[in-house]
């Protein structure tokens, strides 16, 4: 297992370069100048060809690549042309907050979403189900902004509990914190409650009717043993990579909650970042994200084999 | 079917039709589709007015006898634009999801069946489109292959493939180290046929689930599109790009947000309903 | 859970209502800054940012007059060629730097050299200033600018310290130091602006608060939202159709000033090969559009009736207005007319790009819905904002939905985008006449020389019609009641002096 770890730890750096080799090339694809969609209303050629020189965007691409590469080895990722902050300080400034809004959305997620899809499985064809079923199928079609707005006026402006935007660091006031993101993070863990309990669901009624379940209750267990660590154990997989997945999701931002609740998150930053072709930024942030998604299935992977002993001599 | 399976012998296909039809919900939802299909195709004969037609006097309407639905934000009729736009929301959705399946499966299965180097290229190219933010793929597939439907939901499909390879995956790992899968290759069974008759069965519970859930995102997903210039154009309606401009309305004219999500709910309450029901018909364990 | 949710609520609520005490005004922006370099920056929200954090040379009025605010009096020269100025004494810069004649020299040397200055253009006609003593400076041209003055109300007259900018050189925006009423405390992007108030500051008694923070709210239902429960005490450019909502709450009060920029369809008449296409070879399709348009009705159906409709590049309340050329009412049957007489009876086709944001693509779809009533058949491309500039300045377009911000003066609005080769002309829009009448309206400071000049150009350019003008945007501030003293300005900026929150 630990060979296996390490193994997979020495794949994640190409990996990694490969994915910074794909964005980038990507970002030149696009069409549009960075300079000139950062000047905005002021388009003063010479000033647009200097800032093109400093930032080597006239250089050959792959030149420009490599210097990058060069520059990211010591450290430094470069700034953002639009406000000239380094591109480290902004990731360390959004990490810790998008970190908390995805684990307490995933944590709503998986709270809601198991629970709700062992009972739905359980109880297969009763009211239960049912109702299980279309809470979670409108939690799913219900736009995020929708219930994120509906949430703000209602919490916010009407019954004014919590309030309606923004983002305290936790380091600052951690119940303070805690609250302000309450909303945000419901409402992006409602969607990923909804496919958690869909999936669990599913996964629990094929385990349900298999050999191994019939021969536990024959063995004459009690039911709750049975459900919660014959078959759940088993209906395990399709969640964990799911739960992987989402999370990962997460650490690239969720940008129409972000922007809603106006929370200083990565997807804001890199969605603006694109806009403007603000290149070093958006390479900067889909590092953070290829490391969170190469951890999250790294951790999915090791998941499986726990789950699955067998596993590991495969 | 081969005569290894007794349940199997006697005319399959009749007998998974029958075990869908006696399925209650699984018939609400194929009701609920095939609603939804006939109204997107029925459109040009709907007694309807024209979803382009503007009318300065009735923007932001309320329902009435006129607008049974309200207007929108330029006085269209809104019953209108959802039977309009029904064609290239379920487009949308069902297109996209067909592309991330079709391509997303058989990846996984080969990426978990045969694991060792295929698996690791196979995974790291995942990880590499899901790190991409899908936004630059999108403005570079619009810039360069201009804004139509068929482009945006190539995109959509795209970026909703590493999820299915992803399942797919993780479900054949735990599925191959089952006892009846090792015997099946000890006693050197085809790998085809260990695949079809053993794996595929198995993988398709969570891709079905999977499947009919994103199709939702993929609805909603081709409104972000078209705002990028991928996708339906204006005016052309859309419910993913009608939800988008409500989003500003909320407080103004809700139902503008209501009807389109309305819409989404039962198409996607239809598609699971579906999915669940082929799901126990296919399942040779259920009675 | 909801108990547990309920008393940390509770604790919460007690602390918030410990803050309102505390004198922080907290302004809701429609997005984030640019780089804080008055030097450097591009935004409309970064100018919001400057009017409490750097002081200017001169301020204007609500009604566009040219006042005193760093500069106390100015004098221009027989010749129009030279301008002496007055400093105000006593004032310092946030790091304790004086202010001074030569503060000033350096600062416009900075805006002059600086590699990466945007105020280049801006400067153009200075060739050197002079200090004549510590509070008098003088400013050298090769010919005479009307515009200086106004440039000097605007970043280009932004002070910055000497000190702090020539330590920082161009990461200067990091950390700003100017002479404004509050200092530069902290950034977070995408998050807040935070400025304190600055005890040194020459008019501190106009000052009620100890601090101000910016926050970018993108979503206008959540910027409003956030004034409705408290949590900020004013936002600026609430959207048209949350008005009557906004007129509507009791602890709202609304302020609002006609702007000074425009919206419009600009088209490429001469820019690359597809500008010869028979929307930029033929004036009398672009005066069918025109006509096709009731602008009334635009401002009714998108802005709830509370913007400007317009049809030149100032709007119909600005003295510059040429009031010949009133807005025009629809006409269907002069636009086809026009089109017939152009040679397209049938109707013609017309693509154009738009921003990809709400607004927009509602404005051009209205648009779309009318000049279909005289026969064109428009064709909305809808790019991001990147695209959509790159193509518009590299002439692959045939129009193309864009607008201004504006400028004090006139000349801001027009000159760049109508003289041949200037720096914003995308149409590539030329015409002998119509350059020597703006170049003129330059070099005069007398208004009713210039008035005749613009009133010249614009009987041309109404007939040339390179740009539609549409409308004139309003801004719209919604305000905490309990916030008084506030003054609506058509530049958009928010002045704080004499603003004052009442309990």
């Amino acid at each position: 297992m630990l060979s296996f770890i390490l193994r997979r730890i020495l794949i994640a750096i190409p990996t990694i370069l490969l994915i910074s080799v794909f964005v980038f090339s990507l970002q030149k694809l696009l069409p549009g100048d960075p300079v000139l969609a950062m000047a905005g209303e002021e388009r003063d050629a010479e000033v647009l060809e200097y800032l093109r020189e400093k930032y080597r965007l006239n250089d050959p691409v792959p030149v420009q690549y490599l210097t990058w590469v060069g520059n990211a080895l010591r450290g430094d990722l470069g700034i953002s042309l639009r406000t000239n902050q380094p591109v480290t300080e902004l990731i360390a400034e959004k990490l810790p907050v998008t970190i908390q809004l995805a684990v307490m959305a995933i944590l709503f997620a998986l709270v809601i979403g198991i629970p709700t899809g062992i009972v739905s499985a359980v109880k297969k064809g009763t009211v239960i189900d049912y109702v299980a079923n279309i809470v979670a199928l409108s939690g799913l079609s219900v736009p995020n902004f929708w219930l994120g707005i509906m949430l703000i006026l209602l919490v916010s402006v009407r019954l004014n509990l919590l309030p309606a935007s923004g983002y305290v660091p936790l380091s600052e006031d951690p119940v303070k914190s805690i609250t302000t993101m309450l909303m945000p993070a419901f409402v992006l863990g409602t969607a990923l409650a909804a496919t958690l309990m869909r999936h669990t669901r599913s996964a629990m009624l094929g385990v349900l009717k298999s050999d191994y379940v019939r021969t536990a209750r024959a063995k004459g267990l009690h039911e709750r043993r049975v459900v919660l660590k014959h078959a759940f154990r088993n209906a395990l997989t399709p969640i964990v990579t799911l739960t992987a997945l989402l999370f990962g999701e997460l650490i690239a931002g969720a940008v129409l909650t972000e922007q809603i609740f106006t929370i200083p998150g990565f997807g804001k930053l890199v969605v603006d970042a694109v806009f403007n072709r603000d290149y070093a930024v958006v390479q900067g942030i889909v590092l953070v994200t290829a490391v969170g998604f190469i951890v999250m299935n790294l951790l999915a992977d090791v998941a499986y084999v726990l789950l699955n002993p067998r596993l590991r001599t495969a | 079917m081969s005569i290894a399976d007794p349940i199997l012998t006697r005319r399959p296909e009749s007998r998974v039709w029958k075990k869908f039809r006696a399925h209650k919900s699984a018939m609400l939802g194929g009701v609920l589709v095939a609603f939804f299909v006939l109204i997107a195709l029925a459109a040009p004969i709907l007694p309807v007015p024209d979803p382009a037609a503007t009318d300065w006097g009735a923007v932001r309407k309320a329902p009435t006898a006129a607008h049974p639905f309200g207007t929108d934000e330029i006085g269209r009729d809104v019953l209108a634009r959802m039977i309009w736009g029904a064609q290239a929301s379920l487009l949308a959705g069902v297109v996209s999801v067909g592309i991330a399946v079709l391509l997303g499966v058989p990846l996984g299965i080969v990426a978990g069946y045969f694991g060792g180097w295929t698996d690791a290229v196979i995974s790291r190219c995942t990880e590499a489109l899901l790190a991409a933010p899908f936004l630059i793929l999108a403005i570079a597939l619009a810039a360069f292959l201009g804004p139509s439907l068929t482009n945006a939901m190539i995109a959509i499909g795209l970026s909703a493939t590493p999820i299915f390879i992803r399942l797919t995956r993780g479900q054949v790992l735990s599925v191959k180290a089952e006892d009846y899968v090792t015997s099946a290759r000890a006693i050197g069974l085809p790998t085809p046929k260990i695949l079809t008759r053993y794996i595929f069965p198995n993988v398709l519970p969570p891709v079905l689930v999977q499947a009919t859930l994103t199709i939702a995102t993929a609805i909603i997903a081709e409104a972000s599109l078209s705002f990028l210039g991928l996708g339906q154009q204006p005016p052309a309606p859309s419910w993913g790009s009608m939800l988008n401009t409500a989003k500003n309305f909320l407080n103004q004219a809700p139902w503008m947000a209501m009807w389109p999500g309305i819409a989404i709910f039962l198409v996607v309450l239809g598609f699971n309903l579906l999915g669940d029901g082929l799901r126990d018909a296919l399942d040779p364990r259920e009675h | 859970m909801n108990a547990f949710k309920t008393s940390l609520l509770a604790g919460l609520l007690s602390a918030t209502a410990l803050t309102v005490q505390a004198a922080d005004l907290r302004i809701a922006l429609q997005s984030d800054a640019d780089v804080l370099d008055p030097d450097q920056s591009r935004t409309f929200v970064g100018r919001i940012v400057y009017a409490s954090l750097c002081d200017k040379l001169v301020d204007i009025t609500p009604d566009l007059e040219l006042i005193p605010q760093l500069a106390t009096g100015w004098e221009w020269s027989e010749d129009g060629k030279s301008l002496t100025m007055t400093l105000r004494e006593g004032v310092v810069f946030h790091d304790g730097t004086p202010f001074n004649a030569q503060a000033v020299a350096d600062n416009i040397d900075r805006s002059q050299n600086l590699e990466e200055s945007r105020r280049k253009s801006e400067l153009k006609s200075v060739t050197g200033v002079d200090v004549v003593d510590d509070y008098t400076v003088r400013f050298n041209m090769a010919a005479p600018d009307a515009t200086l003055l106004a440039q000097f109300a605007d970043r280009s007259g932004m002070m910055v310290s000497p000190t702090a900018a020539k330590a920082a050189g161009a990461d200067f925006g990091l950390n700003p130091v100017c002479s404004g009423p509050f200092s530069f405390k902290e950034r977070v992007a995408q998050d807040r602006i935070a400025l304190e108030r600055f005890p040194d500051y020459w008019n501190a008694g106009e000052i009620h608060f100890d601090s101000v923070t910016f926050l970018p709210i993108p979503d206008t239902t959540v910027r409003l939202a956030n004034l409705q429960s408290g949590d900020v005490d004013m936002l600026e450019r609430l959207a048209a159709t949350d008005l009557a909502q906004a007129e509507g709450d009791g602890g709202i009060t609304v302020e609002r000033a006609v702007s000074l920029g425009y919206q419009g369809i600009t088209f490429n008449v001469a820019n690359g090969e597809k500008g010869d296409n028979p929307w930029g070879n033929d004036k009398r399709l672009r005066q069918a559009l025109s006509y096709a348009l009731d602008r009334d009705a635009i401002n009714q159906v998108v802005f709830e009736g509370a913007f400007a409709p317009g049809n030149q590049p100032f709007p119909p309340t600005s003295p510059w207005y040429d009031a010949d050329h009133p807005v025009p009412a629809q006409d269907v049957d002069k636009a086809k007319a026009l089109l017939a007489e152009a040679g397209y009876p049938d109707g013609i086709d017309l693509e154009v790009q738009v921003p990809n944001t709400t607004v927009p693509l509602q404005l051009m779809q209205v648009v779309q819905a009318m000049a279909a009533e005289a026969g064109i058949r428009i064709e909305i491309t809808s790019k991001e904002f990147a695209t959509l500039l790159a193509d518009q300045s590299a002439g692959d377009y045939q129009a193309s939905q864009i607008g201004w911000s504006g400028r004090v003066d006139p000349d801001g609005n027009i000159h760049q985008f109508m003289t041949t080769g200037g720096g914003i002309n995308d149409s590539h829009y030329s015409d002998p006449k119509v350059d020597e009448m703006l170049n003129a309206a330059r070099a005069s400071t007398d208004f009713e020389a210039r008035k005749a000049e613009y009133d010249g150009a614009r009987d041309v350019l109404i007939e040339d019609m390179p740009i539609v003008y549409l409308y004139h945007q309003t801004w719209i501030w919604a305000l905490d009641t309990n916030l008084k003293g506030f003054t609506p300005y058509p530049d958009g900026m928010i002045r704080l002096e004499g603003v004052t929150l009442e309990n």
